[in-house]
Order: structure tokens, then C-alpha cells, then sequence
């Protein structure tokens, strides 16, 4: 229970600018843009609301449409990737690994560096006239073709691997240390009963893991949403539509074509994405606390 | 595992489970690896030697030069001052930053958890969903705001803005941490006659300090790796290194010279590797805190 006996001035004065920022920066900002996003506003704010116009503006632009697409795939494969990934490395080091913690220390490393160095790295590597392709064709193989950052089809997937490669790691120190939190009796019981080894990861071990490695898919997903410094790095977007992101597109028609309904609605559209993907996860925990405390 | 006998020799592992075991983690270790080192090699070489397109070669001389024009000449359009200032600014933004988002959140998540004055609940609440939303909704509203009290385009309104979108995972992290704190420890004090503040910097921050570190790196290392804010808030004269790197790169005109730009993304990423090489255990448990966030 609470120690207060009679109200405490300080602890609420304390956390009158905390207020402020919730209040009027979180709620005020997010009202306001929603409020444009049913105005005809341009370069300026306007007051002229044009009901819905923004929105069905928003969903029969071409770009629009394909970010959504863009980050629909590159979500879904980033994520599993990383979760994928960083577990296998995970159950890889748990094995008694000589150099373990070299091994940690380079799966980990890229995690320290921002988007925006991944994504030049990796347009660097992707190259095709000097990187891996080719170096590979210098080695005799002629026809080998890497050039995932030029071709439309495949720049998407040249932005989940960069992604992938930045992020397993962090999976990997999750997973590593749930690992380690597992009972040793659960070994051996399991090992006595002649259960393979990987079995018993898949079997025993992950479903053990679960929520922890549910918060590290749900941390990356919400970072998906937000994808946008290592699109500007790696592709800009390009080349096309073909790695156009949300994240972008608002950017681009807020600061850049100076189309303020348009691209408040798309930040709106974002923000009810966060809810829908989020509120079920959410509630989901409420609901397991609750039961928790009537217990 | 092989069965053990406590006089018999050391029992060989070496199966082929085992080698696979090897094979996979070297082979991963060497994907981690050889984007670091075609960087660094990169950096080190001539640009006629580039051309030559053998990303993976080692360069023929070691030539710094590269490194000097990325610190000091490099070009950002028409302006050729090089990454230098970029880092400096980096430096006032994230330094600053981090210590007031590091202190407010503490404070909130201390009187969240002790004090639970009228509202706490609720303000809490509000502080995760904001951590929650998508940045793009707010930045049109919060730039014609600042620009209205004079913070738009300078390094107080960077620096605030870190501070505003920090304060739902660091008050998360201190509150989470404050909660375990036993409250008799708090009542003890109150009844010895010492106030909301005296508690906090005599007994609680104290006790706080290793989640003031592991916060505190967490916060260095997102703010320094920032993009987006600083690129909308900083203002031409206080761009972090990050948006510096990128007009670098990404809009240079003519020929682009490979090794300025490997050698400008390294300096970019040294201060956060710095971080995670001397700091380890502590980055780590930074990120896992941050990341498992419940």
C-alpha cells in the first residue's frame, strides 16, 4: 500500500513537468495532427475540414500503398529472422562453446551501431559494380549476380538482411540469458529419458523462453513500424516504390512536399496500427496480472 | 554428453554434432565480421584501388589520408569541413541529454513507485502509450510549437526533444527498479523527519546507481544513434553525426570517393563500439533492461 498519509506536495510537484509532457506534448501533438489530417491543409494548417478526403487521397496513392506493402514483408522477415537467428545462436552457445564470450561479443557488436551506419555498410557490400558481386566475379564466376540494392525486386530483401544482421544479436543475449535462468535438473531428466539434444531445445527450452522472446519480437516489430533512418541510408526508397516505407512517406510529404493532410492522415493510419497490433498483447498481460493478484 | 568416469581420462567430445556445432558458429562469427572489415579495409585504401572492385583484398599500403579528408574535408554538398563538427555536436546533444532524461526519470520513477501521489496510475499510463506511438504524429506540431518559443533549429530544442521522448523508458526502467525497493526503508526515513528530496539523493540514488549506469547507457547510445530528430529538430549549425555521415554519403556529387565514406562511417559508429567494448556487462544488461521492458 501506499506510504502517504496526508497528499504529498513535493512527489506531485516532481512530476508536474512529466504531466506536461503527457498531457500537452503526448495527447496535444497527436490530437492536433489528427485534427489536420481531416483539413485540406498544404504547406500551411488549414481549418477547411474535408471529412475523409485525406484518407481515401492517402489510400489510392500508388506509394502509399506499396510502403505498406514494403514494410508488411520486410516486418515479418526481419522479425522472424532476428527471433530465428538469435535463437539458433543462442542454443549454439549454450552448449559449452570454447571462446563463448568472443563469439557473444561479435554477434552483439553491430546492435551498438545506428541504422544509419548499418544501412551504408551494407550498400556498400551490396554494390554491384565494386562490392560482392563484384569480387566474386573477379574469382572467375562470371555470372554471379548480388545486386539486391539495384533490383526492384529483391532491394526489400537487401533491407532485411542489413536489419537481420543488426538485430539477431540482441535476440541472442535474450535468449542466451533465459537459457541460462533454466533449472539443471530439466537437463538431466531430459537427457536420462534419452531425448535428443535439439528436441529438447524445441521442446523443453522454447516454449520456456516464450514470453521473453514474445517482448524482444514485439520490441522489434514496434521498431519496424518506425523503420525509417536505415531505408534513408541504404535505398532511399528506391530504386521505384520498391522499399518506400510509412515512416517515409510521412516524412517526405511533411518536410519535403509540404502536403500536411495527406501526411498527417498517414500518421494517423500509423497510430491505429500501433493500437491494433499492440492492445490485444496488452490486454492479454492486464488480464494475466490480474489473475495473478486475485490469486 | 559422454558418460563420465572419475578415474578414467578427460572423455573426448569431438563429434560431428560438435563440429557442426563449430562450423555454424564460425561461419555466423565470419557474416557478423566482414561487414566491420570490408569497412575498415575500404577506409584504408586508394580510391584506383577500389576501382578495382576486390571489396575483400587488403589494401596494398596503409593510407590514412581517407581518414583525415572524413574528419576534416570531406563534403556535404557544396560545404567541405568534413564529419569534425558533426561529431562535436553529436557530443554537446547526447551529453546533456542523457544526464537530465537520466535524473527526470529517476525522480518520476521514484515518486511513481514510493510516493503514488493522486493521479500516478494514470500518468503513468499515458507516458507508456506515448513510448508506444509512432514519432511521426507528433513532429509536425511539436516544430511549429518550438519554433514559437525560439527552441526550433538549436541545441536546447534537441536536447529537450531527447529528453521528452527518453522519459517513457527511463521512468519504465526506475520505476520498475524502485518498485522492488523495500518501502519500510522509505517510511524509516519519513519517521526520522526526512522530506520528498532528501530521500531521494540521500538513500534512493544511491541505491539507484546501477540502474543509473545500465539507463545511462542505454540513453547514450540511442540518442548518439539517433536520425530522425536530429535530422527535424537540430538545425543546420547542430546536425548530429549521424545526419552529417549520411549527407556525406548519400549526396555527394561526382564520383563518390568509397574510402572517405567507409573511413566517416567508422568514425560514426566508434563512440557507441567504444561504449560496448569497455562497458560490456553493462551495455548488455542496458539493452536486455530496455528490451524486456514487460
Amino acid at each position: 500500500m501506499s506510504i502517504k498519509r496526508k497528499p504529498n506536495l513535493s512527489a506531485t510537484i516532481a512530476l508536474l513537468p512529466t504531466w506536461f509532457v503527457a498531457v500537452v506534448v503526448f495527447i496535444g501533438t497527436m490530437a492536433w495532427s489528427i485534427r489536420l489530417s481531416f483539413t485540406n491543409s498544404t504547406l500551411f494548417p488549414s481549418s477547411t475540414y474535408v471529412g475523409l478526403a485525406q484518407y481515401s487521397k492517402l489510400f489510392s496513392s500508388a506509394k502509399w500503398l506499396a510502403s505498406l506493402q514494403n514494410v508488411l514483408i520486410f516486418g515479418v522477415l526481419y522479425v522472424a529472422g532476428c527471433l530465428l537467428l538469435g535463437f539458433l545462436l543462442a542454443a549454439a552457445l549454450d552448449r559449452k562453446i570454447r571462446f563463448e564470450s568472443a563469439f557473444r561479443t561479435i554477434f552483439l557488436y553491430p546492435y551498438a551501431m545506428s541504422f544509419v551506419v548499418t544501412g551504408l555498410i551494407w550498400q556498400w557490400m551490396l554494390n554491384p559494380m565494386l562490392g560482392i558481386q563484384a569480387s566474386v566475379r573477379s574469382l572467375g564466376w562470371e555470372s554471379f549476380v548480388l545486386d539486391w540494392v539495384v533490383n526492384r525486386d529483391m532491394a526489400i530483401y537487401a533491407l532485411v538482411l542489413a536489419g537481420v544482421w543488426q538485430g539477431a544479436g540482441l535476440v541472442m543475449v535474450i535468449a542466451l540469458a533465459g537459457m541460462r535462468g533454466i533449472e539443471a535438473e530439466q537437463w538431466k531428466a531430459a537427457r536420462i529419458d534419452g531425448i535428443p539434444v535439439w528436441r529438447i531445445y524445441v521442446s523443453i527450452i522454447l516454449p520456456q523462453l516464450g514470453p521473453a522472446l514474445a517482448a524482444a519480437g514485439m520490441l522489434l516489430a514496434m521498431g519496424v513500424i518506425k523503420t525509417y533512418d536505415i531505408v534513408v541510408a541504404m535505398t532511399n526508397g528506391g530504386p521505384g516504390n520498391a522499399t518506400e516505407v510509412p515512416a517515409k512517406f510521412i516524412m517526405d510529404n511533411l518536410f519535403g512536399r509540404q502536403n500536411l493532410g495527406l501526411a498527417t492522415a498517414g500518421a494517423t493510419v500509423l497510430v491505429l496500427g500501433v493500437i491494433i497490433a499492440v492492445a490485444p498483447f496488452r490486454y492479454a498481460m492486464h488480464m494475466r496480472d490480474k489473475a495473478k493478484g486475485a490469486a | 554428453m559422454a558418460r563420465l568416469h572419475p578415474n578414467g581420462p578427460k572423455p573426448a567430445q569431438i563429434t560431428a554434432g560438435r563440429i557442426g556445432l563449430y562450423v555454424f558458429l564460425v561461419v555466423a562469427a565470419l557474416f557478423f565480421l566482414l561487414p566491420l572489415y570490408t569497412m575498415v579495409v575500404t577506409s584504408l585504401k586508394s580510391m584506383d584501388e577500389i576501382r578495382l572492385g576486390q571489396i575483400f583484398a587488403l589494401p596494398a599500403t596503409l593510407d590514412f589520408s581517407a581518414w583525415a579528408t572524413a574528419w576534416s574535408g570531406a563534403c556535404m554538398g557544396t560545404v567541405c569541413v568534413g564529419i569534425r563538427s558533426g561529431f562535436w555536436n553529436s557530443v554537446a546533444i547526447t551529453l546533456p541529454s542523457v544526464a537530465l532524461s537520466v535524473f527526470i526519470g529517476a525522480v518520476n520513477g521514484y515518486a511513481l513507485s514510493l510516493w503514488r501521489p493522486r493521479g500516478a496510475n494514470l500518468l503513468f499510463g499515458l507516458l507508456m502509450a506515448g513510448g508506444l506511438i509512432p514519432y511521426q504524429i507528433f513532429l509536425y506540431p511539436m516544430v511549429r510549437a518550438m519554433a514559437n518559443i525560439d527552441l526550433y533549429n538549436s541545441l536546447a530544442g534537441i536536447i529537450l526533444v531527447h529528453v521528452i521522448f527518453g522519459l517513457p523508458l527511463v521512468t519504465l526502467l526506475f520505476r520498475n527498479y524502485f518498485v522492488s525497493v523495500p518501502e519500510e526503508l522509505c517510511k524509516a526515513a519519513r519517521v526520522d523527519g526526512a522530506g520528498f528530496w532528501r530521500i531521494f539523493f540521500e538513500i534512493m540514488l544511491p541505491i539507484a546507481v546501477p540502474m543509473v549506469v545500465v539507463v545511462s547507457m542505454l540513453q547514450f547510445t540511442g540518442i548518439w544513434n539517433d536520425f530522425l530528430l536530429g535530422l527535424v529538430f537540430a538545425g543546420r549549425d547542430n546536425l548530429p553525426m549521424t545526419v552529417q555521415l549520411n549527407n556525406i554519403v548519400n549526396t555527394t556529387m561526382g564520383e563518390r570517393t568509397y574510402n572517405v565514406n567507409m573511413a566517416a562511417t567508422i568514425l560514426t559508429a566508434i563512440v557507441p563500439l567504444a561504449i560496448y567494448f569497455l562497458s560490456g556487462r553493462w551495455f548488455v544488461r542496458g539493452i536486455a533492461a530496455g528490451a524486456v521492458k514487460g
